[in-house]
């Protein structure tokens, strides 16, 4: 990964130290809070439900095993609510009610504390960080290169990539060089940081998009053009919100050394003639939707200004290049087992060999690898009894040794809310499947059911309208036979608690959206949602089944789904279809019907 | 980096008599449309230090207009906005007036250096330690 060079530690030192500052000037009454706030969100420090939430960047996913142990010792020792705002909140919480399971315990909220949340995006949020103490937190992460510089805020947000990036088979060129010359640029950028609204840049290197960059403000796909050079096609003004959009086509071909030039040209024309009046309107997608050409023209108007007035200054060298992409050479590994070693290896090759759930996790949760030795391995964070994407103080040190003696301390935050291992050697699978079974943390449900993604929801933040947790364990709960799971088979199950779709429902095959209606909770399902994968097909939002559901009928309506998907499916190549492709064949209209026939009781049209 | 902004003080900027050589300048106005003959001094507006037009404004006005009189930011200047002002070629900013100037010399000493160009640095730090 990134090898922080002087500058850039004593970097997110001072900014620590400008937080600090900032937040000072706040406690002292200089700094109304109105005024704090967007400066707090630009350090990732939210107020939310009952406490802060801090957000926490993973630029493009890569952490190491001491960021890893920071975190840890943050969950342990910072993130712990006191006992009366904990009491209270989880008693209004209760009052929102339990949703049932079929044929399962019901649900009700359970508040948890100690422990972080991996996001969609890539980053870590905890939830019960007391305001008063969010400095030292913030000095503390500095002192493991880490900072929530930009997690929030009218500004260009954390980078995203693909959980393969340097590593996948199918890749074209390594996006992460990219990522980091992308984030040191937008750091601070001091013409960028009160644009209309949040903006989000994706990149993939890859064949498939693992990256979902139809879905963001720019999606970056890295590309060799017929003169074999390397560059970017560009995608500006997908989004998700209250208006799904996928990303429109400016540029089929842009050199990699103009991507910063360019970047600068797509933000400015946004800067400037984007909406301000109505926060619904003020995505970038809204103007390149209104606009169309003529935004692509304007922008492509103003790149020529900066390549020609300007002299194109942001023009990345090879030099520079060449440095940052230095960090991202593959670790040198040694692999060789001896002695008393090789006997103890061959004992627990051969107990996992004889498990059935060994060979499981070979086929869910550890993908292929450039180098043909290593695997990709992931592990799970979707597990009964924690939310999906939490990982408590206990499991991120386990995470971080399992890093430390199998990944070359390396450690990746995927976009479906797990970690991955990037450069475990083969031989060394079956030490880790064990070791990771121990720790609960092989569940060998990736791509699966149970794999959702689930945003807090209405349990910990104070935009969701419903609560998400207690609608993923609902289901989780429903689906705990393994065999069932498998031959449900590929699917994405994407759970947001509001419209602001932190759990990229649009995206999802299935996807759960919770809508306030009369102050109860209220569930829209969509289907047919596609992030852009192979699996997923052609980036697009999902159709919306009809009018909303109540808690309680959701997981009868998954259910309901599922079963016309199986009834459905036929078998391809000796293999079942899977859901999304059954979805495609036989159309919305039957998986409609099911859903509606599950609820309750007839309701009037919403 | 050192300060070069000068700030200047709400009431006595109230109480100036603007003449012809002082252009307001709209934050939703093109700066490369703006008549600037004759113009000693151009002021931007932020209605709201949230608002990040005139970031874009300042800029266009030093390097595509060549403008090298005074640019001064007005209306929610706040503290920690002034950094980003100065970098993107403001030479002046009205703090408003229940702001404290004490707090705004320790905002420039903390970082002595950023990763991007900006109009008065144009060239991004890795072009300039590669010289």
């Amino acid at each position: 990964m990134y090898q922080y060079t002087e500058f850039d530690k004593q970097f997110v030192k001072n900014r620590a130290a400008q937080y600090r500052d900032q937040l000072e000037r706040n406690l002292a009454g200089k700094l109304a809070d109105d005024e704090f706030r967007p400066l707090r969100l630009q350090n990732g420090w939210y107020i939310q439900r009952y406490a802060p939430m801090l957000r926490i960047a993973v630029p493009y996913g890569e952490i190491s095993s001491t960021q890893l142990r920071v975190l840890a010792k943050i969950a342990s020792d910072y993130d712990q609510p006191d006992a009366q705002l904990l009491h209270e909140a989880q008693e209004k919480q209760l009052a929102l009610g339990e949703v049932p399971v079929p044929g399962g315990t019901p649900v009700a909220t359970s508040l948890k504390w100690g422990y972080g949340h991996f996001t969609t995006r890539t980053n870590v949020q905890f939830n019960w960080i007391p305001l008063a103490k969010s400095a030292d937190v913030m000095d503390l992460l500095a002192s493991v290169n880490m900072h929530g510089i930009q997690t929030s805020g009218n500004c260009i947000r954390n980078i995203t990539s693909d959980e393969l990036a340097g590593i996948a088979p199918d890749e074209i060129a390594d996006p992460r060089p990219f990522c980091e010359i992308m984030r040191q640029w937008s750091t601070l950028h001091p013409e960028f940081a009160f644009l209309p609204r949040k903006f989000k840049i994706a990149v993939n290197g890859a064949r498939e998009d693992r990256a979902a960059i139809g879905w963001y403000d720019v999606g970056l796909q890295l590309l060799r053009n017929e003169a074999g050079e390397l560059g970017f096609k560009v995608q500006v003004g997908g989004g998700m919100g209250r208006t799904p959009i996928i990303g429109t086509v400016v540029r089929e071909f842009l050199p990699w050394d103009q991507l910063l030039n360019y970047l600068e040209a797509v933000i400015r024309v946004y800067n400037r003639y984007g909406r301000r009046d109505n926060i619904w309107k003020a995505r970038i997608k809204i103007i390149v939707k209104a606009e169309g050409q003529r935004y692509i023209d304007q922008v492509e108007a103003e790149y020529k200004q900066i390549v020609e007035i300007d002299g194109a200054p942001h023009t990345i060298t090879q030099a520079e290049f060449d440095r940052v992409a230095a960090s991202f050479v593959p670790p040198l590994l040694k692999h060789e087992r001896k002695g008393a070693d090789a006997r103890l290896h061959e004992i627990v090759r051969t107990d996992a060999e004889a498990d059935p759930a060994f060979d499981r996790w070979l086929q869910r949760n550890v993908a292929g690898h450039k180098n043909p030795e290593l695997r990709a391995v992931t592990l799970s964070f979707k597990r009964l009894g924690q939310a999906p994407g939490d990982a408590n103080a206990e499991q991120l040190r386990i995470a971080a040794d399992l890093a430390d003696r199998y990944s070359a301390g390396e450690a990746r935050v995927t976009h479906e809310q797990n970690l991955l291992l990037p450069w475990v050697h083969q031989d060394d699978l079956p030490e880790l499947w064990a070791a990771a079974r121990k720790a609960g943390l092989a569940k060998p449900n990736i791509g699966l059911l149970t794999d959702m993604i689930a945003c807090p929801g209405g349990d910990f933040c104070s935009l969701a309208n419903a609560r998400s947790i207690p609608i993923a364990e609902a289901i989780t709960q429903r689906y705990q036979d393994m065999d069932e799971l498998y031959d449900i088979g590929e699917i994405d199950l994407n759970i947001s608690g509001c419209i602001n779709s932190c759990g990229h429902h649009h995206a999802g095959h299935i996807g759960i959206l919770g809508v306030d209606k009369d102050g109860k909770e209220w569930y829209q399902v969509t289907l047919g949602g596609s992030n852009g994968s192979h699996l997923s097909g052609t980036a697009t939002p999902g159709k919306v089944v009809g009018p909303s559901f109540s808690a309680a009928e959701v997981p009868e309506v998954i259910e309901a789904v599922l079963d016309t998907y199986r009834r459905e499916r036929q078998t391809v190549g000796g293999k079942p279809e899977t859901f999304i492709a059954t979805l495609k064949r036989v159309g919305i209209d039957p998986f409609k019907a099911a859903a509606n026939a599950a609820r309750f009781v007839e309701k009037e049209v919403a | 980096m050192q300060q070069t902004i000068k700030i200047i003080d709400a009431e006595a900027h109230a109480a100036e008599v603007k003449g012809a050589q002082v252009l307001q300048l709209p934050n939703d106005a093109d700066p490369l449309e703006a008549a600037l003959e004759g113009i000693e001094r151009i002021e931007l507006n932020f209605p709201k230090f949230t608002d990040g037009r005139a970031y874009s404004q300042v800029a266009l006005l030093r390097r595509r207009r060549g403008f090298k009189g005074d640019i001064r930011a007005t209306g929610d200047v706040l503290v920690d906005q002034l950094v980003h002002m100065q970098r993107q070629g403001f030479s002046s900013a009205v703090l408003r007036a229940d702001k404290d100037a004490a707090d705004v010399a320790r905002q420039f000493e903390r970082f002595p250096e950023f990763y991007q160009g900006d109009t008065l640095q144009p060239e991004p730090r890795f072009a300039r330690s590669a010289a």
